[in-house]
């Protein structure tokens, strides 16, 4: 199958803006766009840049914007997308170079929800025991690979960079609905800022960009409702 | 062009609307300021009367419509804990109240202008 690939590049030492350049690829419908982008890469043009890692949908490295929605290039077949594809870097992030985008914000603001269990209270004798319903609460939310397809995907945080942004929220909640967890209070301080929780206008394209079918903005409801009526 | 869904074109029309509804309001309050001087007051009246008008006003009451339909969406997607899971369906139900209310208004509204009564 002979596929146009539509590649927005751009190197911020030699270019000025970012222009497209197109490739003709050949593939098996069955093969991902990471694959196209692999042969792009190895056999026309290896100044192109892009991240992956495990090629498997497990890593996040690889999120771009494909078609005009973010998915992951190492998850979506060729034959979904049809004989031309377009492939930019993932909105509201600075381009490094081509498709390799600086995550720096990104992680920031990951840290900022402090990512890890807070629990002060002596560790009991054996393990701090949890019921499956209790697991259950918040067993959405375990499985983000903080890849950023939500957060870049989402009107509120092109309008505004400093916006908190689904993932953070997502892996805010995956604690904050913990039982064993104690920094609940920590996290909702942060999500109540100006820029945290409530930039969110249910606008749901975080929800279809999610690789891992997070229902983020069902996470999102939680924590507003958890703020509004101190229910957690 | 970002390919968003549902959620993104209600959310797009939701913002249009309000601020639509907003100019409208802005505009009113002006003309019923203008009560102060009867005689402009009445000299304006012709435009309430225009055709073009008459069909804006069509257009006004889907703003309105729209925006209250849709703002008691996003109180389900808010409040209800199965809203986020079903927006999309409720979205096209939503769609489907709004045509049922909008179109035989936009015909009670629009017949003294088409059909002179
Ligand atoms: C008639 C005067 C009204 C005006 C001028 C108005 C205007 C607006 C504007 C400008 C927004 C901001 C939209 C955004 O940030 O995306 C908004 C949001 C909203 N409006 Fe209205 N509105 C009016 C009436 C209503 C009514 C009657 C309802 C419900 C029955 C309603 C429900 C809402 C809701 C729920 C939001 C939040 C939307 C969101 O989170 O994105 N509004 N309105
Ligand atoms: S390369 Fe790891 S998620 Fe795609």
């Amino acid at each position: 199958m002979r596929v146009v690939l539509k590649i927005k590049r751009f190197n911020p030492e030699r270019d000025r803006e970012p222009y497209w350049a197109e490739y003709e690829v050949d593939v098996e419908p069955v093969d991902r766009v990471l694959d196209a982008l692999e042969y792009v890469k190895w056999h026309l043009d290896g100044t192109l840049a892009f991240r992956r890692s495990c090629a498997h949908g497990i890593c996040g490295s690889d999120a771009m914007l494909i078609n005009g929605r973010n998915r992951l290039a190492c998850k979506v077949l060729v034959k979904e997308l049809g004989a031309r594809i377009t492939v930019e870097p993932l909105r509201g992030f600075p381009v490094i170079k081509d498709l390799v985008v600086d995550m720096e914000g990104f992680f920031a603001k990951y840290r900022a929800i402090k990512p890890y269990l807070i629990n002060d209270e002596p560790p009991p004798e054996t393990e701090r025991r949890q019921s499956p319903e209790e697991r259950a609460r918040f067993d959405d939310t375990t499985k983000c690979i903080l890849c950023a397809a939500c957060t870049t995907s989402c009107p509120s945080f092109w309008a505004n960079g400093e916006y908190i942004g689904p993932a953070a929220i997502v892996n805010a909640h995956r604690f904050i609905f913990d039982s064993r967890d104690r920094g609940a209070a920590e996290r909702l301080a942060v999500l109540n800022a100006r820029l945290g929780v409530w930039r969110c206008r249910t606008i749901f394209n975080c929800v279809e960009a999610c690789p891992r079918g997070i229902d983020v903005t069902r996470a999102i409801a939680e924590v507003k409702r958890a703020l509004l009526f101190s229910s957690l | 062009m970002y390919r968003g869904r549902e959620g993104m074109w209600s959310w797009i029309l939701h913002r249009v609307t309000g601020l639509g509804i907003l100019l409208f309001l802005a505009i009113h309050i002006v003309d019923i300021y203008l009560l102060g001087w009867p005689d402009v007051f009445n000299k304006l009246l012709f435009l309430y009367r225009h055709p073009v008008f008459r069909v804006a006003e069509v257009f006004l009451v889907a703003a309105v419509l729209y925006h209250a339909l849709n703002g008691l969406r996003i109180l389900l997607v808010d409040f209800w804990v199965e809203g986020t899971r079903l927006h999309r369906q409720i979205f096209w139900v939503q769609v489907g109240i709004f045509l049922l209310i909008w179109i035989p208004t936009a015909f009670l509204m629009l017949s003294p202008v088409v059909f002179g009564r």
